[in-house]
């Protein structure tokens, strides 16, 4: 098999703040092959888009990284600037958060879309607009012609991540981070925008890494899951395998965690008490000891490294894996 | 876009009758009787009474503001009872000396101030930022007159290269003309660059934390495509609206620099009319650039619908 399309090796992401460094990312390594899909999850707060953030080198500032990040064939830590430019946009790209602050307000969509195509493809003006309609036609949006004119404020916000979506396909990219794509949308529109996702890339055969605090958006379309606490990947498997049995504590916390539709009504959900460590003042210990209720003396003394399960792919950090009779649905 | 002209103009109305209300306030209620000022001190009570019946000034106030207004919007303004010139011919006489004067000044201001906020801004808390956010800071705080004398010292007295003081008309000598006004300019211009620098810069600086240019940056876009075109225009509202005052507050000429540089502008007629008393130009001159001052704010309020499409489509 070929090198993967991007490794992730030994990256760390620390942060300097007034009460000491913040280490947002705490060696991670993580690597995806071309065309598959990788969901990365965990709370706020773990580092998850931190971690995003340093694959696609939009750091603050002051930011520290160090490790690599080696996306086809060169690290994008140590690549000059004029490189990563024209990488990014054309190979790499990104869909926000939140599609409400994610457009420029005071540029037309029409620009948006094009700027980016004339950027790195060599297409004239009238080539890249036919281009971007065509674009928006593929994420779902009527009278693609007549947007291209329309400021961002006259779409909805699912109409915006569409564009936003748009924009990220428009260079035919081989990864693309999609960074809770769908967290600030309605509910309703939340499925829509995933299952565009998806499909566009199977259709395009890019790489993708999904971005999400909710277990249930990667049940059924990502290739690999990465559970995230801080800073750090505690768990870490296919997504069948991982569904099947998890191993950590908190994998198993983030799933019990989605509401049910087909609980009682006035069930109370069982939310993660507490709340993560404060990320200046590293533990000891498991970062997840204080909140776990499986927690042993060992877990406050010794941090578990990540190791292999019986089945293969599947990395756990825990000393103390939840032992599961059957597996449970996604 | 049309409605929001229409609309921005309705509400430009009230603002436009408070101003002259004002205006005649400030003149009518100023202590001193006109008809006095005007014979001087050897007037008899019969004289003064006569002239006050003659200029409407024995009618209540109320009464002589509608009697103004009337002639005001039927474009008569008065005139000057020491010159015999109507304010509109005076304004007229000055006003091109005060437009020349304001824009030259106003130009040089962001010729300095919009590059430096920019530069600013791509490296905030550099040492360029820090030395030039310094400079501003001293700059702000000099006054006009000592500007004025140092760079007079700088360019005329020691290098002999611009004229101290005095002007000549553009249509007579324009290169000439240029010379004379080079000094007042720069002088009034190195008061508003700082002003405009700091508000550009720290909005630039708010600019860029945003989402869009994190996603600019990410689309692999060149770094000037990313500063000028996705972070200048959405920080300029403010810097439109300080331009926008200086230049409303530059209209109405500049007491200090004119008289310094010896320019026959708005200023030193306002400096004329109030040294001796004259009122009506005062009243009529102090109105015309009050409105002025309202014109371009609703200019500047049609900008922020060009700048900003919400504002445009009523979305704010």
């Amino acid at each position: 098999m070929s090198a993967p399309l991007l490794t992730i090796a030994d990256v760390a992401v620390e942060l300097p703040t007034p009460r000491g460094n913040l280490r947002a990312v705490d060696h991670v390594d993580l690597s995806l092959d071309a065309g598959r899909t990788l969901g990365i999850v965990g709370e706020s707060g773990c580092g998850k888009t931190m971690l995003s953030r340093a694959v696609l080198q939009l750091l603050p500032k002051k930011a520290k990284l160090t490790g690599r990040v080696m996306f086809d064939g060169v690290d994008l830590v140590r690549l000059d600037k004029e490189r990563l430019r024209r990488l990014r946009g054309r190979d790499l790209a990104v869909v926000f958060q939140d599609p409400m602050t994610s457009l420029n307000p005071v540029l037309t969509i029409g620009t948006q879309l094009m700027e980016t195509i004339q950027e790195h493809l060599e297409l004239d003006a009238p080539a890249a607009k036919a281009r971007s309609i065509e674009l928006l036609a593929a994420v779902g949006i009527p009278a693609p012609e007549q947007r291209l004119a329309q400021y961002p404020h006259q779409c909805s916000g699912g109409m915006r991540q569409r564009i936003a979506i748009a924009i990220a396909l428009s260079c035919e990219p081989k990864l693309l981070i999609a960074d809770e794509p769908t967290t600030a949308l309605d509910v309703t529109i939340q499925a829509q925008i995933l299952d565009l996702l998806a499909r566009e890339q199977r259709r395009r055969h890019m790489a993708m890494i999904i971005i999400t605090h909710d277990l249930g958006v990667v049940a059924g379309r990502a290739d690999e899951v990465a559970v995230m606490y801080a800073g750090r990947v505690v768990e870490r498997a296919p997504t069948q395998a991982l569904f099947k049995r998890m191993h950590m504590p908190y994998t198993e916390a983030l799933l019990a965690a989605i509401p049910k539709l087909d609980a009682a009504p006035h069930t109370p959900l069982p939310a993660i008490s507490g709340r993560p460590p404060d990320p200046t003042r590293p533990l000891k210990g498991c970062s997840f000891a204080p909140r776990c209720r499986y927690a042993a003396d060992r877990c406050h003394e010794a941090k578990p490294e990540l190791k292999s399960a019986e089945t293969s792919g599947h990395l756990y950090a825990c000393f103390h894996p939840i032992q599961m009779a059957e597996g449970i649905g996604a | 876009m049309l409605n929001f002209v229409v609309r921005r103009l309705l509400a430009i109305l009230p603002v436009l009758l408070a101003v002259s209300l004002l205006t005649f306030l400030i003149a009518s209620l100023l202590p001193g009787d006109l008809a006095y000022v005007i014979l001087g001190d050897q007037a008899t009570p019969e004289n003064v009474a006569a002239l006050r019946r003659d200029m409407g000034l024995d009618q209540p106030l109320w009464w002589r503001y509608l009697s103004w207004l009337g002639h005001v919007l039927q474009g008569d303004l008065g005139r000057s009872f020491r010159t015999g010139q109507t304010v509109l011919q005076a304004v007229a006489e000055r006003i091109p000396v005060s437009l020349e004067l304001m824009l030259m000044a106003e130009f040089i201001g962001l010729l300095i101030g919009v590059p430096v906020a920019i530069a600013c801004a791509a490296r905030a808390g550099g040492a360029f930022d820090r030395f030039m956010t310094g400079s501003a800071f001293a700059m702000l705080s000099m006054p006009s007159f000592l500007m004025a004398i140092l760079l007079i010292y700088l360019f005329a007295v020691e290098l002999h290269w611009l004229p101290a003081t005095g002007y000549v008309p553009f249509t007579e000598a324009p290169l000439n003309n240029l010379r004379f006004f080079v000094l007042p300019a720069l002088t009034l211009a190195l008061a508003e660059w700082p002003g405009i620098m700091r508000v550009l810069r720290s909005d630039m600086i708010a600019t860029l934390q945003e989402d869009y240019i994190a996603l600019a940056k990410a689309k692999g876009l060149k770094p000037s495509r990313i500063l000028f075109v996705h972070a200048l225009k959405p920080s300029s509202l403010t810097l439109v609206t300080v331009t926008g005052i200086n230049i409303g507050r530059l209209l109405g000429g500049t007491l200090i620099v004119e008289t310094i540089f010896a320019l026959p502008g708005i200023g030193r007629l306002l400096v004329g009319a109030i040294y001796t008393r004259d009122l009506v130009i005062l009243q009529g001159v102090v109105l015309l650039v009050a409105c002025g001052f309202v014109i371009v704010n609703f200019i500047v309020d049609l900008l922020y619908a060009v700048l900003d499409p919400r504002i445009r489509h009523g979305h704010t």
